[in-house]
């Protein structure tokens, strides 16, 4: 099993199979920062951080431990999850920009600390081993990938996810209809972060090194837009955007020294063409029924 | 000690400020964080350190230039970024002004290069003056004095002119100043213009007082002037002052009392601190002074 994998994978062209893994992370990132803003409607600005956190607790488990790696990213999203939890908890009382903002001053307390953090070395980053698994890691990020989006599918369509989109569309109505609402908030950003936390983990695995310094204030921005591009709250939304904007900067490379300036331009030239997003407003499965010929339930 | 400390936070803290008031004005008005506004900063830096080195021009005649300079572009960005995304979401005009604040940086990098680039030696005779136990430079007079030349003249525009009126008359309600004959697009325009200028002014006094100016230099300085603009409750000009003095005084103390390597993340502390205790900011509920 193992061999076949590994010749499939060795069948790709390496460059081709760096944007893959790229866009495969970013997909699971992106899923997760969409069950906070998309789903939720609470704006993040510090995805980023979860992802650091996530990327450090991998590699330190790697490091300290003999956990197989699917153990290893369970451990790393639960860890994530319940840092997420407690700062959900006093920060999500907050609203709008405020809560962004918090979010954005969290993030940048978080990079600081990993900065200052001796057991992983500070700011020289940290060189993480090769992961406990005979299975080649672009696969590994695919598969991952793959159970992400069926896990957020699943819990859009869910009671769950149908109180998250009340919270989203007016929280003091959802409030007044029974509905949890710091609760189900805490859950959507634990949630979210889970999603983070393995995504970190599969980059500091797939890189084999991290730096703090790698998940700042832009890296969170790159998250965002993702899942704003796609159209919030859309799952086939965060994985179109971040297909896109995760290959971007690569089919830009010709430009080399341009490639930041036109990357920028793309983000404004975009919003302006399609400021809800690629898919915004656009019902997937209606669209698949309506193509195989059936009319969507309800209509 | 203290006293010098002090000096060292209010000179920080009012370029703080200076950036901060751009913020405000432009949330208070169309509700949106105008995340470019850090790199416009650094744009006045620039264009104030090219004055000053090619055209050899006295530092105050060099802000003048970068604040007109500035001025135009503010609008330009507005014009182009943010006018065509005025009835979408906000998220979407969020992420137009994350393009633009890329998009710039970038230009900068390619057009002046990586590496910091100093002000010429004398662009400003700094002088030691002794005031007690502290030796206060005449550069942070310079500092503190024009942002504060520069703050009462934007507090006599919003209060005192018939644009400033009108911008808070368009803050206050959108739909009914336009309904009231309010030119609501000039208005906003104006607003850009303004905050602008004021980052630009900023962003030469922070060049002559680190003798620093780099491509990257406005994403840090321009996400602590956000907190510190948050920190006093968006929408108001007086809060953007007090918390950007306040963050700057509390980082240098944080500096001077041995955490220089957290340097970045007091500023964000005590922001997070500070909004857990009052969620819309210090002087958040002052509505009526909103701009």
């Amino acid at each position: 099993m193992a061999d076949f994998l590994n010749s499939l994978v060795g069948s790709i062209d390496p460059y081709m199979l760096q944007i893959l893994v790229n866009v495969g992370i970013a997909i699971v990132l992106a899923l997760g920062l969409n069950v906070i803003t998309g789903l939720t409607g609470q704006l993040s600005l510090g995805h980023a951080a979860f992802m650091s956190i996530g990327a450090f607790t991998s590699a330190m488990v790697t490091i300290k431990t003999g956990l197989p790696f699917f153990a290893n990213l369970a451990v790393t999203g639960v860890v994530t999850a319940i840092v997420a939890a407690m700062i959900g908890f006093p920060i999500l009382r907050l609203t709008g920009d405020y809560l962004a903002i918090c979010t954005l001053g969290f993030a940048e307390i978080v990079k600081v600390f990993f900065l200052n953090f001796e057991p992983t070395n500070k700011a020289l980053g940290l060189t993480v081993p090769q992961a406990k698994t005979s299975i080649p890691m672009p696969i590994y990020v695919w598969v991952v990938a793959i159970l992400a989006i069926i896990l957020v599918t699943f819990v859009q369509n869910s009671r769950f996810g149908r109180a998250l989109k009340a919270i989203r569309e007016d929280e003091i109505a959802a409030d007044a209809m029974g509905i949890n609402t710091a609760r189900y908030k805490i859950q959507a950003f634990a949630l979210g972060s889970f999603l983070a936390g393995i995504g970190g983990g599969l980059y500091a695995h797939f890189l084999s090194y991290i730096n703090p310094s790698d998940f700042g204030f832009l890296k969170s921005v790159d998250i965002l837009a993702m899942v704003v591009l796609g159209g919030l709250g859309s799952v086939p939304g965060a994985v179109i955007g971040s297909s896109v904007l995760a290959s971007a900067p690569e089919f830009l490379r010709f430009m080399s020294q341009y490639r930041m300036l036109v990357y920028g331009a793309l983000l404004v030239f975009l919003m302006v063409f399609r400021p809800n997003g690629l898919l915004g407003g656009v019902n997937v499965t209606e669209l698949l029924l309506r193509a195989v010929g059936r009319k969507p339930a309800g209509k | 000690m203290f006293l010098q400390q002090l000096v060292n936070g209010v000179a920080l803290g009012s370029v703080y400020a200076l950036i901060a008031l751009g913020y405000t004005m432009v949330y208070g008005i169309i509700t949106l964080i105008n995340f470019a506004h850090g790199e416009i900063f650094m744009a006045g830096a620039f264009i104030g350190l090219l004055l000053v080195s090619a055209f050899k021009v006295n530092v105050f005649v060099a802000m003048a230039g970068a604040m007109v300079f500035c001025m135009l572009m503010g609008v330009i960005i507005e014009l182009i970024a943010y006018r065509p995304l005025r009835k979408s979401s906000r998220l979407s005009a969020l992420i137009s002004a994350i393009g633009v604040s890329i998009f710039l940086s970038s230009l900068a990098l390619m057009v002046f290069g990586a590496d910091a680039k100093g002000f010429p030696d004398g662009a400003f005779p700094v002088r030691q003056i002794k005031v007690g136990t502290a030796d206060i430079s005449t550069l942070q007079i310079l500092i503190i004095g024009v942002s504060a030349v520069l703050m009462m003249a934007l507090e006599f525009i919003v209060q005192k002119t018939k644009i400033g009126k009108a911008m808070r008359a368009t803050s206050e309600d959108y739909n009914t100043s336009a309904l009231m004959g309010i030119n609501v697009n000039r208005v906003i325009s104006f607003t850009f213009a303004l905050g602008s200028a004021l980052a630009a002014a900023g962003g030469v006094l922070v060049g002559v007082l680190f003798n620093a100016v780099s491509f990257n230099m406005g994403l840090m300085a321009g996400l602590k002037a956000f907190a510190a603009a948050v920190l006093g409750g968006i929408g108001s000009i007086p809060g953007a002052m007090l918390g950007g003095l306040l963050l700057g005084v509390s980082e240098v103390f944080g500096v001077a009392i041995g955490y220089s390597s957290y340097r970045d993340a007091i500023a964000f502390t005590i922001l997070v601190l500070v909004l857990l205790v009052k969620p819309t900011g210090l002087l958040g509920q002052k509505i009526t002074k909103k701009v």
